[in-house]
């Protein structure tokens, strides 16, 4: 620790920031991702028909149920293959993520829906609006804006999940962290600067909720 | 015209309504009361399909809502519904919360929308409020924005689930007076209250339900002033 080497800090600069833009952009795609396809299990798991809603209860417990690191080896090792014939570890990559979210974003949509007084849905169809118009212009709104900080929360574990997909030689942060340290036989540099990197892209996300939750706010 | 043939509603095995037969004439104010768990609001959440009808027939304007024919969200458009605890939509503005179901289930522009909404609010006399968050009203504000709303699909019938319920004394008055002006104006109306005074100057008729019937039903000076049953004098004597 005494001997910090700046000086292979400073060769793997160029990496790291290809790296980190890679972390932003898998980040990024399965955020996105992962809440439609979480507003559309979470749905699909909120419908009266148990039998219909049954196999979202099973992706539910599946993705929940069974450690994200061995859903990205399957994704990437078996899944992907037996559709492309090939790997492709980015793509195995927002592919388990967004999936992995999807589950737990399905909970915060259900939660939040859930959480809307009655009164609201029953105001609007009473209106005249039919079940699809009100979910979207009166339940979903309110229930987006108390699933922030839910949301927030596990968009910042995807952030950091997102590190291993180093594990299947995706070029994202943590995988220039663990070359740097190959290369060097070095543990503080690679990994306290992957360490204050995700730090950063945490607390810049946790900024942009807490604007947005204000800029929502209706007092 | 509201008409309602041996309507039943249970919920398992609970039966709230039992038989009940009314029919609503154009312009005709009816005053609901009873006491709690006599199946008043249930009977009026039924008028618009909030609740499924366990039994019997429902018509609104000839039309019969336990057809499977029938387009539910055409009826609810002709009528109008207030709440005890208001439901705005406190994500919307006051305006907005009147522009909504004008644009989306009428498709009337944007414009045209809030000109209208405008002027009902003028009607309820919060014109300066059009631009405020339902939070920031008081409940008596709040309530009649609701009834604005309401209005805005230009309803034929409206419903009032005890509208006052959930109001402070003092503002009760401000609200029953937008609905005595409806009154004026020849609005069908079904009001569940437990306003006495409201019922006995502005119905035509009052009906009084216990345990999921219609005890009685008359107009309201010989409901008040001479009722025949006994379940009616006990209720009566307890809220007058």
């Amino acid at each position: 620790m005494m001997d910090f080497r700046w000086d292979i800090l400073a060769e793997y600069a160029p990496f790291f920031l290809k790296g980190t833009l890679l972390t932003i952009g898998l980040s990024i795609a399965s955020i996105i991702i992962g809440t439609v396809l979480g507003l559309l299990i979470g749905l699909g798991k909120m419908m009266r028909n148990k039998l219909l809603a049954l196999p979202f209860s099973i992706y539910i417990t599946f993705f929940r149920g069974t450690p994200l690191l061995v859903q990205i080896l399957l994704i990437h090792f078996a899944v992907v293959p037996l559709f492309t014939g090939g790997t492709n570890a980015i793509a195995a990559a927002i592919v388990t993520l967004s999936l992995n979210a999807a589950a737990y974003i399905s909970e915060i949509f259900r939660a939040g829906i859930q959480s809307i007084d009655r009164g609201q849905m029953e105001a609007a169809r009473s209106l005249g609006m039919t079940h699809a118009q009100s979910m979207w212009n009166i339940i979903l709104p309110q229930a987006f804006k108390r699933m922030i900080p839910p949301l927030g929360n596990e968009f910042i574990v995807l952030i950091k999940e997102s590190s291993l997909a180093a594990l299947i030689a995706a070029p994202e942060l943590m995988y220039w962290g663990r070359a740097m340290q190959g290369q060097y036989f070095r543990v503080w540099e690679p990994y306290i600067t992957a360490a204050v990197i995700y730090l950063v892209l945490t607390l810049s996300l946790s900024f942009l909720l807490s604007r947005l939750e204000r800029r929502l706010a209706t007092e | 015209m509201i008409e309602v043939r041996n309507l039943k509603k249970s919920f398992g095995s609970n039966e709230v309504l039992k038989d009940i037969n009314v029919t609503v004439k154009p312009q005709e104010v009816v005053v609901v009361i009873g006491p709690s768990g006599s199946g008043k609001s249930t009977f009026l959440r039924c008028l618009n399909m909030l609740e499924t009808i366990t039994g019997g027939h429902v018509c609104i304007e000839g039309v019969d809502l336990t057809d499977k024919q029938t387009d539910i969200n055409k009826v609810r458009t002709e009528v109008g519904m207030v709440f005890q605890q208001f439901n705005l939509f406190p994500h919307k503005k006051v305006i907005e919360n009147i522009m909504l179901a004008p644009m989306k289930v009428r498709n009337v522009p944007a414009e045209k929308a809030r000109a209208k909404g405008l002027e009902l609010l003028r009607k309820v006399g919060l014109e300066d409020k059009a631009e405020a968050y339902p939070d920031s009203l008081s409940g008596g504000q709040k309530q009649r924005v609701a009834i604005a709303r309401a209005l805005a699909m230009e309803p034929k019938i409206m419903l009032f689930d005890e509208p006052t319920s959930a109001l402070d004394p003092e503002m009760v008055g401000e609200v029953l007076e937008v609905m005595k002006q409806l009154a004026k104006e020849g609005m069908t109306m079904v009001v569940v209250t437990h306003e006495m005074g409201f019922a006995k100057e502005v119905g035509d008729r009052v009906i009084f339900m216990d345990g999921g019937l219609i005890v009685e039903e008359n107009v309201p000076i010989e409901l008040f002033e001479h009722p025949k049953e006994e379940r009616t004098k006990a209720f009566l004597s307890k809220v007058l």
